[in-house]
C-alpha cells in the first residue's frame, strides 16, 4: 500500500520588494513577489513526482521551501506527522538528513577547494553517519555507487566534467542515507548524451534504496521519462497534477495542453501541430485576479476573470483547476 | 534545389591558440544554404557549432585563425577587409546572439538601438527611421510598439528582448540570417513563438537561415537541412527528414536515441557512453571512437572523411548504420 511520506498543505510564500523613494513618497504599500499561492500535495512512499512549469512560475521555489532553505509566509509542510517548521523539528536536525536537495548548476554548487573525498566525508561527519574509522571506506563505496573510479575521490571538482559533478551531487546527497531526493533541474545544464546517463542512475538508485524523488525540471520529454505523476504549477500554483502518463498524452487544463504541445517534435513530418500561447508569463508582482491563466487562455469567460478555480477531480484524469475543464475535454 | 547557392562554406577550419597549443575548434566544416533555405547545426556544447558561425561572419578571425572559404554571393568572406565587413553585417548577413539578457546595450534605449542599425545601412530619414524602428516592432510581435521605442533592455522581458534581437537583425531586411542558439534561454512556449517568427519572416523575406542549436527537437520542427558536429568535425549532413529518422552515423544515432521520446517510461533510456573528448587531447583516429560501439582497429588510427553516401547526404564514418528502404527512394 502507498504511504504519504511528505503533505504540504496550502503553502503560501511571498518576497517583499524593496520600497522605492517614490512608493514611501506616495504612501505605497510595499509590493511582493507572491512566488506561492497555495501549493497543495503529497508525495507517496517510493514515487517519483515531476513538478514542471515555465520559468518564474514557483517551482524552484517549492523545492527550496521543502528543504527548509525559505520558510514560507503562511502553510505548513509534513513530514512523519511532524510540521517541519515547528519548534520541535526545527530542534531536531533529522529531516536535513532524511530529505536532500542536489541544486542545477553543477559548476558552482560544490565547493571548489574540497576534493571529492572531502566533500563525501564532511557530510558523513556532520551527520555522524559513521565512526571516523569508517568514512574512508564508505566515500569508496559511495564513488562505486555513482560509478566514478576511486582516485574521483583525491580530485577538486574543477577537474571534472559536466556529468560527472551531478554524480558527486547524487553521491553527497546519498551519502546520508536520505529518504526523499530533491531534484531540482539536476541534469539541465549536461549535454543531451550525458543527461542520459544520470537519469539512468537515478531511475536505479531509486529502485535499489527505494527513494521518493521530487523532480524539478523544464524539460517536459525528461520528466515524462521518470514520473509516475506530474504536477504542472503556473504562477504559484498547481493547475494539474495527476499520473504521468495520463497527464502528457491527454493533458485536461488548457495550459498543461498548450505548454506540451510546445514542446517541439522529434518527427520532422509532424510539424505545426502545436497550441499557440499568446503572450508571456504575467510577473508574480502582479498575479491576475481570478484564474491566473485566463490573460492567456483561449476558453476565458466571465467567471474565470474574477473566481479561482479549485482543484477538483476529473473523471478519469487527474485534479485541475479549471472552472470549463468538462467542456474543454468534451471533444478531445 | 535548383537554386544558385548563396552562401557556400567550404573546407572551414578555425583554430584557437591557447598556452602554445592549437586547439582545433572546427575542421572542415563545408555546407552550402540557398535563398529562403533553413541550415541547422547542432551538437553538443564544445562541439564548434557556434565557432562555424563566428568564422562565417569574420568574427572569430579576431581571436582564432581561419581557413578555408566562406563565399557569400561570390564575394569571399575570409580574406576580405574588416571595412568591407563591415558593409555587409547587418545589411546583407545579421546575426542573432543566444542570449538576450546581454546582447543588448543596456544603457541606450529600445528604440536608439533599432534606429541605429537603420542609421548605419540605410539612406532612410529621421523620421522614416523611426517609423521602419515600429514596423518592425509590430513585426515581431511587441504591443503597443510605438511606446515602448523609448523603453530600456530591463523593461522587457526575455522573450520581449528576443524579439527586439530579432527586430534589430531584421531592420535592414538581411538575406542570411545567422541565429546562434536564438531559443535556448527562453521557455518552451516562448521558444514556440520565436522558432515560428524566424521561420515566417524567413518565408516572407525569402531569407536563409542558419539556426545553431542543441535541441534536436527545434531542429526536427524548423529546418530544412542539417549537419550534425562532434568535436569540431561534421560527421553527418543532408535532408533533415533523412538525417533524423535514418540517422547513418552512430552518433547520431546515439543522440536521437537519449532523448526520452517513444520509449517505455520509468525504463534504462539508452546512453552513449563516456563523454565528448577535451580539444586539447582529441583522439588520433576517428574523435567519436572511444565512444562507439561500432568502432574496429581503423577507427582509432583513421579519421574518416565526409563521403557521400545518397545524393545530397554526406557521412563521416567508416561502418556507417545500414540505409533503409525510406533511404533508397
Amino acid at each position: 500500500m502507498t504511504q504519504t511520506v511528505m503533505k504540504i498543505d496550502d503553502l503560501h510564500l511571498s518576497f517583499p520588494v524593496s520600497r522605492s523613494l517614490l512608493d514611501v513618497v506616495q504612501r505605497r504599500p510595499g509590493k511582493s513577489v507572491n512566488a506561492l499561492n497555495g501549493v497543495s500535495l503529497e508525495l507517496q512512499q517510493g514515487e517519483t513526482l515531476g513538478v514542471v512549469g515555465e520559468s518564474g512560475c514557483g517551482k524552484s521555489t517549492l523545492a527550496r521551501c521543502i528543504v527548509r532553505l525559505y520558510e514560507p509566509t503562511s502553510g505548513q509542510i509534513h513530514f512523519d506527522e511532524q510540521n517541519i517548521f515547528g519548534a520541535a523539528a526545527r530542534k531536531d536536525r533529522s529531516y536535513n538528513r532524511r530529505v536532500q536537495m542536489m541544486f542545477q548548476d553543477p559548476y558552482s554548487s560544490l565547493n571548489p577547494r574540497m576534493t571529492t573525498g572531502d566533500i563525501l566525508a564532511e557530510a558523513l561527519r556532520v551527520h555522524q553517519m559513521r565512526p571516523e574509522a569508517e568514512i574512508a571506506p564508505r566515500v569508496a563505496e559511495l564513488l562505486d555507487l555513482v560509478r566514478l573510479p576511486q582516485d574521483a575521490a583525491e580530485k577538486l571538482p574543477h577537474e571534472f566534467s559536466g556529468g560527472q559533478r551531478q554524480r558527486i551531487a547524487i553521491a553527497r546527497a546519498l551519502a546520508v542515507e536520505p529518504e526523499v531526493l530533491i531534484a531540482d533541474e539536476l541534469v539541465s545544464a549536461l549535454d543531451v548524451s550525458v543527461q542520459a546517463q544520470v537519469v539512468n542512475l537515478l531511475l536505479e538508485l531509486q529502485q535499489r534504496l527505494h527513494l521518493t524523488i521530487l523532480f524539478v525540471a523544464h524539460d517536459l520529454r525528461l520528466v515524462r521519462h521518470v514520473s509516475n505523476r506530474v504536477a504542472v504549477i503556473y504562477l504559484g500554483r498547481i493547475v494539474e497534477i495527476g499520473d504521468s502518463e495520463t497527464l502528457f498524452s491527454a493533458p485536461s487544463h488548457p495550459y498543461s495542453q498548450a505548454l506540451l504541445s510546445a514542446a517541439p517534435s522529434l518527427d520532422p513530418d509532424d510539424k505545426g501541430a502545436a497550441i499557440q500561447l499568446e503572450g508571456e508569463l504575467p510577473s508574480p508582482l502582479n498575479v491576475p485576479p481570478g484564474c491566473p491563466f485566463h490573460v492567456r487562455c483561449r476558453h476565458v469567460t466571465a467567471q474565470c476573470r474574477t473566481v479561482i478555480p479549485a482543484l477538483r477531480a476529473l473523471e478519469g484524469r487527474g485534479e485541475v483547476a479549471c472552472h470549463h475543464a468538462e467542456e474543454i475535454n468534451q471533444h478531445a | 534545389m535548383t537554386d544558385h547557392p548563396i552562401l557556400e562554406v567550404e573546407n572551414l577550419c578555425t583554430t584557437f591558440s591557447r598556452g602554445g597549443t592549437d586547439l582545433p575548434a572546427v575542421r572542415d566544416v563545408s555546407f552550402a544554404l540557398c535563398k529562403g533555405q533553413v541550415q541547422g547545426l547542432v551538437g553538443e556544447s564544445g562541439s564548434g557549432k557556434s565557432v562555424t558561425l563566428r568564422s562565417i561572419l569574420g568574427l572569430a578571425r579576431h581571436y582564432g585563425e581561419v581557413r578555408g572559404s566562406v563565399r557569400w554571393q561570390g564575394q569571399e568572406l575570409t580574406t576580405m577587409s574588416e571595412r568591407q565587413l563591415r558593409k555587409i553585417r547587418g545589411r546583407e548577413i545579421a546575426m542573432i546572439f543566444q542570449e538576450p539578457m546581454t546582447s543588448l546595450n543596456p544603457l541606450l534605449t529600445v528604440g536608439t538601438q533599432l534606429t541605429e542599425t537603420l542609421k548605419a545601412h540605410t539612406d532612410l530619414g529621421r523620421r522614416a527611421r523611426r517609423d521602419r524602428a515600429i514596423e518592425m516592432l509590430d513585426h515581431v510581435g511587441i504591443p503597443a510598439a510605438a511606446s515602448r521605442l523609448g523603453e530600456y533592455p530591463h523593461q522587457f522581458s526575455g522573450g520581449m528582448r528576443q524579439r527586439v534581437m530579432i527586430a534589430i537583425a531584421l531592420a535592414a531586411s538581411p538575406k542570411l540570417l545567422l541565429a546562434d542558439e536564438p531559443t535556448t534561454a527562453l521557455d518552451v512556449t516562448i521558444q514556440a513563438q520565436i522558432l515560428d517568427l524566424i521561420l515566417k519572416l524567413a518565408d516572407e523575406m525569402s531569407m536563409g537561415v542558419v539556426l545553431v542549436t542543441h535541441d534536436l527537437g527545434v531542429v526536427a520542427q524548423t529546418c530544412d537541412t542539417v549537419s550534425v558536429m562532434y568535436a569540431g568535425r561534421v560527421v553527418e549532413q543532408g535532408d533533415v527528414r533523412q538525417v533524423l529518422q535514418t540517422p547513418r552515423h552512430p552518433y547520431t544515432e546515439g543522440l536521437m536515441r537519449s532523448v526520452p521520446q517513444d520509449v517505455p517510461p520509468r525504463t534504462q533510456l539508452y546512453s552513449v557512453p563516456g563523454t565528448p573528448p577535451s580539444l586539447f587531447s582529441l583522439p588520433e583516429g576517428c574523435a567519436f571512437a572511444p565512444r562507439c560501439q561500432a568502432a574496429g582497429p581503423a577507427c582509432q588510427t583513421a579519421r574518416p572523411t565526409l563521403q557521400d553516401i545518397a545524393p545530397g547526404r554526406q557521412t563521416a564514418c567508416f561502418h556507417p548504420l545500414p540505409a533503409t528502404q525510406e533511404d533508397a527512394a
